[in-house]
């Protein structure tokens, strides 16, 4: 039995083959000397019309004060809060009584990059950063200590303020 | 010229038109990928060597890397020869194509075509067809129902359009009054491009080149390959160098196509508007102007190829057999009784021979028949869908 394929009615006055190839081909050539929409990625990571977010949450960076300590004093709140569980966190007290990281990682691998160890930081130390090339050789490498993370340079990322939504 | 002489210029010639093809090959699937990617307002692979001019290379060197996979149902004989079945006569059917002014040495004066065969066209329509052999085994030896379906395919189209083909360059040999195609570019090489068979054969050059793209399977009738619904077709099951045969076929094929196109219709490796090029005494100087005619010409052409590959969807296959044999075989046959009235009016009765006004006279022909063509024909009847039409 044949399948009929179902036609839709066009008016006939209208249809065409060979005088819509030749349009069509037009359409194409004039394309060949049009400016390329290519981003071409390694030399170039930003064009006129795009750049990465300035709210973009990628690997972290620990911020560190003008001694080189890192800002953090272990209160635990970040491990607290992180979704996927990802941050370690030891905490150790000198002999002033100021509370520091004895260990501090993140496993970048189980994070979700949502942000909200930034957000709950009372000391505004540890960030998510405006940054996404994380290739290494091993997958252990993907677990950040404190060193590490304090050693980061690339920007830190600015939240979402909703009382300011559209960052102006 | 001894016969020693003859076998070694010969061997040279083969080497030398077989390397420059394949050069040519490799190209031209680095020029796809890029004017494809400029059409669409992208860059295309450029990392490879400046312009990505060694990505070829590149791609040569990973499909030589790659496993050769062999189906276990397969008929292995068949499956083996299949990718050289189509790859040799793409090549073969190069042998009867003159690219060039004859070349002037202290041994004579050497025509540039390999084999100047006197049953040159014959032997084109002979071979040309034969790579469809090789099509049709990699679907059948594959023992794969998506394979089986593209080969069949490709079988069937080869057969619908080789007919249209055949009938439209048997008006060019009716102006040449000859087979041999180097006589056929002599012909059309009277110094102005009006003698140029693509004038008085302006809409026989249309079905020709049509036929042409059905032939090399390239879009919009790459049917046997179509991977909407076969996958990959016929090289579904092929793999590394083997699938790699197939693409050079592909890509050889194109070439073959677009040089007989020049042969045939656009004056070969005639310099328009001269006939410096035509005339003894020949000079290295005249050899190479004209090879490099013959390969702006062939140039053009397989742009064209990657240019209509780029625009046009493909067809359905009922449509394409339709098109076949409802609309080019009956347009060939018809525009062939037109055509070899006209030449034998203008010939027999008002007494012209062979020139710019000849040509003019049958491409006034052609306009007068272009004119139903585009306006009457196209207008829903050329390309339609598989529905019985109102009435019939």
């Amino acid at each position: 039995m044949a399948v009929l394929v179902k036609v839709m009615k066009r008016p006939v006055k209208e249809t065409s083959y060979l005088r819509a190839t030749l349009k069509g081909m037009a359409l194409t050539f004039s394309h060949l000397f049009r400016p390329k929409v290519t981003m071409q990625y390694p030399e170039q990571k930003a064009t006129d019309d795009w750049t990465l977010s300035s709210r973009w949450r990628g690997t972290h960076r620990m911020l560190t004060d003008e001694q080189g300590r890192a800002k953090c004093v272990a209160c635990g709140l970040c491990p607290q809060i992180c979704p996927a569980n990802c941050i370690k966190l030891v905490p150790g007290e000198d002999e002033e009584g100021h509370r520091y990281p004895l260990i501090y990682e993140i496993d970048e691998f189980r994070c979700v990059f949502c942000g909200y160890c930034q957000e709950v930081c009372p000391e505004e130390a540890i960030h998510v950063g405006v940054h996404y090339e994380n290739s290494e050789y091993a997958r252990d490498r993907f677990v950040y200590d404190l060193e590490r993370l304090c050693a980061q340079t690339h920007p830190v990322s600015t939240l979402w303020d909703p009382a300011d939504p559209k960052g102006e | 010229m001894s016969d020693v002489a003859f076998l070694v210029i010969t061997v040279v010639k083969i080497v030398v038109v077989f390397t420059a093809i394949m050069v040519g090959v490799a190209l031209l699937t680095l020029a796809e990928r890029r004017i494809c990617a400029w059409m669409q307002d992208r860059l295309g692979p450029n990392r490879v060597g400046p312009q990505g001019l060694l990505q070829p290379a590149a791609d040569g060197l990973k499909n030589i890397l790659k496993e050769e996979t062999l189906p276990a149902q397969a008929d292995k004989l068949l499956f083996l020869l299949a990718p050289a079945i189509s790859f040799v006569p793409a090549l073969l059917t190069f042998a009867v194509i003159p690219f060039g002014a004859p070349l002037h040495t202290k041994w004579g004066d050497i025509p540039l075509v390999v084999a100047d065969l006197p049953v040159g066209f014959l032997y084109i329509l002979a071979i040309s067809s034969l790579g469809v052999y090789g099509i049709t085994l990699a679907g059948w030896s594959s023992n794969n129902k998506y394979s089986l379906l593209g080969g069949l395919r490709a079988a069937a189209q080869m057969i619908s359009y080789e007919i249209a083909m055949g009938m439209s360059a048997v008006a060019v040999l009716l102006i040449a009054g000859n087979v041999t195609l180097s006589d056929v570019v002599a012909r059309q090489a009277t110094g102005t491009p009006l003698t140029w068979n693509v004038v008085p054969l302006a809409l026989g050059f249309l079905i020709f080149l049509v036929a042409a793209f059905a032939e090399t399977n390239r879009l919009p009738f790459d049917l046997p390959e179509a991977e909407g619904e076969l996958i990959a077709g016929y090289h579904t099951e092929y793999s590394a160098m083997k699938f790699s045969m197939f693409y050079i076929a592909e890509y050889s094929n194109m070439v073959t196509a677009s040089a007989l196109m020049t042969t045939l219709f656009f004056g070969g490796w005639d310099i328009p508007f001269t006939t410096w090029d035509n005339t003894a005494p020949w000079t290295l100087l005249k050899t190479i102007a004209s090879v490099a005619m013959f390969g702006a010409k062939v140039g053009f052409f397989l742009f064209l190829y990657i240019w209509v590959r780029w625009t046009l969807p493909r067809f359905r296959y009922d449509q394409l057999m339709a098109l076949g044999w409802r609309v080019m075989l009956p347009l060939a046959l018809v525009y062939l009784t037109v055509i070899a009235t006209a030449i034998w009016y203008l010939h027999e009765r008002l007494g012209w021979v062979y020139d710019a006004r000849f040509a003019l006279a049958l491409g006034a022909v052609n306009v007068a028949l272009a004119v139903p063509l585009f306006f009457v024909l196209d207008r829903g009847r050329l390309v339609s869908g598989s529905v019985a039409r109102e009435g019939a």
